[in-house]
């Protein structure tokens, strides 16, 4: 009997460990052989802890599985309460295209062997055929950009870094998934790390750059753990090191880890505490691309952004590029997150609408209360009102909005919950982790604090100066903390003013 | 109980390393459960660095912490994903039975904020000391504070 039992955080989070005790333990007393293996996760978070059973029709989902539920997999598995069939069958699953998760699940995730098995090294083998100019057209031709919210053109990233004369480049993973309703980077590092190392070294070869750096967040000891123990793997099997599959080019990697600073997302300041420095950002430019780590040319990207590249390179750019609308082209992980009924990971191409994955895919809130906000893009994203559903998900729409994709979260509040408040907590957000180098940021975050309470207090004559002060913000900061905390207070006093105004006090 | 043994061990691990500063305190932290007073001087010496700038990164970083955690460290996540179910509530459930304040130290629990833990969709969540929780609820925060003053 072959089961899987995922290992990725949030199952474990919820239990997973115990109710893989319990499945090793009941096994033992029927004497049946359980061939258990720790799994990443599927992404549908809300049936975790998922147990899989193999099946001669395919894998069987139960779930959200509990220690007692365990004796019935046994006895009565088809007639187990928590039985949801065959998992690829589920429509929150089928529904999707997974081109970047497509392992992440089904695979033991340290498992060359079934790494392989299941189309990777492919995209690897494919560039080690080509010549680097070749690679870094093939990203440009996919059209990806930046995952990690900036959206920049990956390709055209790679083209200046390719180009800039260097006896030392680099590649660094930006793994600071710091927002609050991302989990993306968690999932696929947990679940498929190889995919994110064959990337990097893709493109290391793209560029010339022979060492590569995954700066992780403390916050996630279970993904740094797993990368660790890849790159080792990799290292090993000749896949990583001096002689990359035996083409007698080097790419090596290492693990980094952050410490509890969320700005170091931001990649100048990321660059800054790689080198072991306070994580101030740095003024662009110089482009990190010719000065990056240590002075060197560096490509950062996003984990998302590099776990697509395996994928481009083995299916080719265009079979990328016919997938999405606009110039939002490909597939977007989107986390769906917060008081939400089906929450978790949902790959899927650009423009499908905000209310689709809301209140079809996500089947609204956990609570079971209108929906009344959804922040998307982490918390320098703007809130989005039910009014707003029929934005198409993508770079352009959103943004003509006063909003952003970011890294593609998405946190659903119920009418519950208290605007002013959300917006206060993103000023003090950003006054907690401002890393103090501008002032519209440093100073400017905890003005808005101060200035949201006296709104709340009932002051008539603190509002105009909040919209003034988010002028400031968004105009003269230098990075996207002090730039983007406007977004969330901003939206939430256009769309909710009733929770704004000094009648608030009264009322209540 | 500081070491200079093991601070040497440690700065010598990471002799080659690009950028090993961070590293390094990751190790002393891990050693001496923060980041002790008699460490600061070596580290710059070895790193050839102002003793003014080690002291700058350490203090930049919520991590590194100048004086020893609790035996127990309940790290709850205070971001928008948890507050959307209902996590100030339960922070202040957590802070009424322990009787402390986030950011405090007390009877050997330190209980502290952390900005989001990846586990949004099975929100709230917190780290107790290196056990991940999702799903927080009455129930659950009660048991966590028996836990940790048992």
């Amino acid at each position: 009997m072959k089961v899987w039992v995922p290992a990725d955080a949030a199952a474990r989070a919820c239990g997973a460990d115990e109710v893989a005790s319990a499945i090793t333990a009941a096994a033992k007393q029927r004497g049946v052989t359980v061939e258990l293996i720790r799994n990443g996760t599927r992404g549908m978070v809300w049936l975790e802890p998922l147990v899989e059973v193999e099946t001669p029709e395919g894998r069987r989902a139960f779930g959200p599985m509990t220690p007692e539920d365990v004796t019935a997999l046994f006895d009565a598995p088809d007639s187990h309460p928590k039985a949801q069939g065959l998992t690829e069958e589920i429509p929150f699953f089928k529904r999707q295209t997974r081109l970047t998760f497509a392992r992440c699940g089904r695979i033991d995730p340290l498992s060359l062997m079934d790494y392989e098995a299941e189309g990777g090294l492919a995209g690897l083998r494919a560039a080690l055929a080509r010549p680097p100019a070749e690679i870094v057209e093939e990203i440009v031709a996919s059209g990806l950009r930046g995952r990690g919210g900036a959206g920049f053109p990956t390709g055209i990233k790679w083209r200046t870094v390719l180009g800039a004369k260097a006896a030392q480049k680099y590649i660094v993973c930006n793994a600071d998934e710091g927002d609050s309703g991302s989990f993306a980077d968690r999932m696929l590092m947990e679940g498929d790390p190889f995919c994110l190392i064959e990337g990097m070294a893709i493109a290391g070869l793209a560029t010339g750059a022979t060492q590569g750096y995954v700066y992780i967040r403390s916050e996630y000891p279970d993904a740094i753990r797993v990368m660790r123990a890849a790159v080792e793997a990799a290292t090993r099997a000749g896949i990583l090191g001096a002689d990359v599959m035996g083409s007698g080019r080097a790419f090596r990697m290492e693990i980094r880890v952050g410490a509890g600073a969320y700005v170091c997302g931001e990649e100048t300041s990321l660059l800054n505490s790689l080198e072991g420095k306070r994580g101030v950002v740095r003024a662009k430019p110089p482009l990190p691309a010719l000065e990056g780590f240590m002075g060197r040319p560096t490509v950062v990207n996003n984990v998302l952004s590099l776990a697509a590249v395996p994928w481009i390179m083995a299916h080719g750019g265009a079979a990328y590029n016919a997938i999405g609308i606009n110039r939002s082209r490909g597939t977007i992980p989107l986390q769906i997150a917060g008081n939400v009924k089906h929450g978790g990971l949902f790959e899927t191409g650009f423009g499908i609408t905000l209310g689709e994955i809301v209140t079809e895919i996500a089947g609204g809130t956990a609570s079971g209360r209108p929906i009344k906000a959804v922040q998307v893009g982490g918390p320098l994203g703007a809130y989005h009102p039910v009014s707003e559903f029929d934005l198409p998900f993508c770079y352009e729409e959103f943004a003509g909005q006063g909003g952003l994709v970011g890294h593609a979260g998405m946190i659903i509040h119920d009418e519950g919950a208290d605007m002013l408040a959300l917006a206060r907590f993103a000023m003090e957000f950003c006054a907690i982790e401002s890393c103090g180098k501008c002032t519209p940021c440093r100073i400017g975050a905890v003005r808005g604090v101060e200035t949201l309470d006296r709104v709340a207090a009932g002051d008539p004559t603190a509002l105009p100066l909040i919209e003034d002060l988010c002028n400031t913000m968004q105009l003269g900061s230098l990075c996207a903390l002090g730039g983007f905390t406007p977004y969330p207070v901003l939206s939430a006093i256009r769309h909710f003013p009733e929770e704004f105004t000094p009648m608030r006090e009264a009322a209540e | 109980m500081f070491d200079s043994a093991r601070l040497a061990q440690i700065l010598h691990a990471h002799e080659g390393v690009e950028g090993p500063l961070l590293p390094i305190l990751h190790d002393i932290q891990e050693s001496f459960g923060h980041i002790p007073e008699a460490a600061l001087e070596p580290i710059a010496e070895a790193l050839r660095l102002s003793r003014a700038e080690v002291v700058g990164v350490v203090g930049f970083y919520h991590d590194f912490r100048k004086t020893p955690a609790g035996a127990h460290v309940i790290k709850l996540c205070r971001a928008e994903a948890c507050q959307s179910m209902g996590g100030a509530a339960l922070q202040a459930r957590l802070e009424a039975a322990l009787g402390q304040k986030m950011g405090e130290t007390k009877n050997g629990v330190t209980l502290e904020a952390v900005y989001c833990l990846g586990l949004c969709a099975c929100a709230p969540a917190a780290m107790v000391d290196d056990r991940l929780v999702g799903r927080l609820d009455a129930g659950r925060v009660d048991t966590i504070a028996q836990e940790v003053r048992a």
